[in-house]
């Protein structure tokens, strides 16, 4: 443990400075996760002029599911035990390596863009594979709607972030941030702009949130991701809550720094990981309450509409990419 | 010359109204099309103000005044008026779906880029390399002319149209001259009052404001 506060203190981060920031980044996303998730319920609760549950609320619940019995349906696999597993593993090797406090994680040079949407990506085939194992048809629906809704958004993510990686000429995660971090006038470049509302819709999408998908209805018609986990219960589902909770963590916080790098700890010491950590935590949960007060006055679309909607993401993206790759 | 976080300004309201365009092209809801307008015409006049900020340019400066009342705030306003007093329309009528016209949009955006290339490579400036966007604005609103078919949506698209020669201007002449300016916004204002009364008595007369159904005869 000394070992590690003594590297820690180094003006050049050693291996376990890095280790340590990645580990705490993991911890920030798992614990501010379900806190984002619970501001989010909170800020629409208040919208409305109900009082609404506290904003620990997430944690509570993953508390109270963690000690119940996981009952698994009758004639699942291995598939439905691995698949929380696989998305917690996968939401937590993405935030080890994203720049979410520092922008020098450990393993920062595999930080790839597409090693990190593959990695989201890798989860929510898990959960489709889990969703689909106990044979429900709920199931089967939910998970046949989320990879619908994944074909579309995950290139969509990718190419939003291209954008940026086009402008900093490295498709490193970390180079991003640093690069935006050196060039202030960057934030307001045009391709910027554009990739920013395609990735707050993807961002949404992936989510399941409002227009997308109504995470607080179990009603057949519309319900995407409540269909695919209805047959999980106790530790199981809250795996599940956990990985997804991460998912929107890991994501808005790739949002804010991608495009609001200000804050995040570069080479210096503990302190500036600590007033990365801050800055997260704020930009975040601004993200976070803005994407709430949005769900609040608008209504969820179709099924068969959201394609529209993540074709118009997809579509900003690639202009953003277009407008980069030309206007250097 | 321009340069530093002025620049960083005009880049970003280039790339509002480039947004602006696709957004148009995204959104069925009329309502929304007329504050996409209005954030369009804002973005415009910060350009314009921006720009006389830099160059001292008074004249320019009244400009950004201009474009300010009338593309953000009087013609977005008198569009709204149209559509509120119509709630039968609320939504426009593409004639192609909106995935292939966004597909679309992004080949004008590219195409305008290959075009608008050769014009920029006569004089590279940092405002010149942004003229791309403004030339996609306007291949845009001719896009959203030709298949809308609400006359609303119509002059949605020629106010697209508008506002991208507008940003083309500002960009690669640094403003206009005042008197045009003026012409052309003030022509621009009588197009969307015509249309308001236009709108107003095709209602009264054959319940709907549907250009297609304008094309056979009625008792």
């Amino acid at each position: 443990m000394t070992a590690t506060l003594a590297a820690l203190g180094a003006a050049s981060p050693g291996i376990w400075a890095r280790i340590g920031a990645s580990v705490l980044q993991v911890a920030a996303v798992a614990t501010g996760g379900p806190l984002l998730l619970g501001l989010m319920g909170k800020v629409r609760a208040r919208a409305e002029g109900r009082v609404g549950p506290p904003v620990t609320q997430g944690l509570r619940d993953l508390r109270k599911l963690i000690r119940k019995e996981a009952i698994r349906a009758e004639h699942t696999s291995a598939v439905s035990g691995l698949a929380p597993l696989v998305l917690v593993a996968s939401g937590a090797m993405g935030a080890a390596v994203t720049p979410l406090v520092t922008t020098r994680p450990a393993i920062a040079g595999g930080a790839d863009v597409f090693v990190v949407v593959y990695l989201l990506l890798m989860g929510s085939v898990a959960l489709a594979l889990g969703g689909l194992d106990a044979g429900t048809a709920f199931g089967g629906m939910g998970s046949s709607r989320a990879m619908t809704i994944g074909a579309i958004s995950e290139p969509a993510l990718l190419v939003a972030i291209l954008a940026l990686a086009v402008q900093a000429h490295s498709s490193n995660l970390p180079d991003i941030v640093a690069a935006s971090l050196a060039h202030p006038g960057w934030l307001a470049s045009p391709q910027r702009l554009l990739a920013l509302v395609a990735l707050v819709v993807v961002v949404i999408a992936e989510t399941g949130r409002i227009p997308v998908d109504n995470p607080s209805t179990h009603l057949e018609l519309t319900m995407i991701h409540e269909a695919m986990i209805l047959e999980y219960a106790g530790t199981d589902l809250a795996l599940v809550t956990l990985g997804e909770a991460m998912r929107l963590g890991l994501l808005l916080g790739l949002v804010a720094n991608l495009f609001f790098p200000w804050g995040i700890g570069g080479s210096g010491g503990p302190l500036a990981v600590l007033v990365g950590l801050v800055a997260l935590g704020a930009k975040a949960a601004a993200i976070a309450t803005l994407i709430a007060l949005v769900e609040v006055s608008t209504a969820k679309v179709r099924l068969f509409r959201v394609p529209e909607l993540l074709a118009g993401g997809f579509v900003l993206a690639v202009v953003a990419v277009t407008t980069g790759l030309v206007a250097r | 010359m321009i340069s530093g976080s002025a620049l960083d300004g005009v880049e970003l309201a280039a790339g509002v109204v480039l947004a602006g365009a696709i957004l148009a092209l995204w959104r069925k809801d009329l309502r929304s099309l007329t504050s996409v307008l209005a954030l369009q015409g804002i973005a415009l006049a910060a350009l314009a103000a921006i720009l006389a900020a830099t160059g001292g340019d008074v004249g320019l400066g009244v400009v950004a005044g201009v474009v300010l009342v009338t593309k953000g705030l009087v013609i977005p306003g008198l569009l709204a008026r149209v559509v509120r007093a119509d709630p039968g329309s609320r939504e426009t009528a593409p004639l192609v779906n909106v995935p292939a016209s966004l597909v679309a949009a992004a080949g004008l955006v590219i195409l305008s880029y290959l075009v608008a290339g050769q014009l920029t490579a006569l004089m590279p400036d940092p405002l010149t390399r942004l003229a791309p966007l403004g030339l996609a604005t306007v291949l845009v609103g001719f896009f959203v002319l030709v298949t809308r078919r609400k006359a609303v949506s119509q002059i949605v698209g020629l106010l697209l149209v508008d506002n991208g020669v507008a940003l083309l201007a500002f960009l690669l002449t640094a403003g206009v001259p005042l008197l045009v300016e003026l012409g052309t916004s003030l022509d621009v204002l009588l197009v969307v009052v015509v249309l308001q009364v236009l709108a107003t008595t095709m209602r009264a007369r054959f319940g709907h404001v549907d250009l297609d159904q304008l094309r056979e005869l009625h008792d």
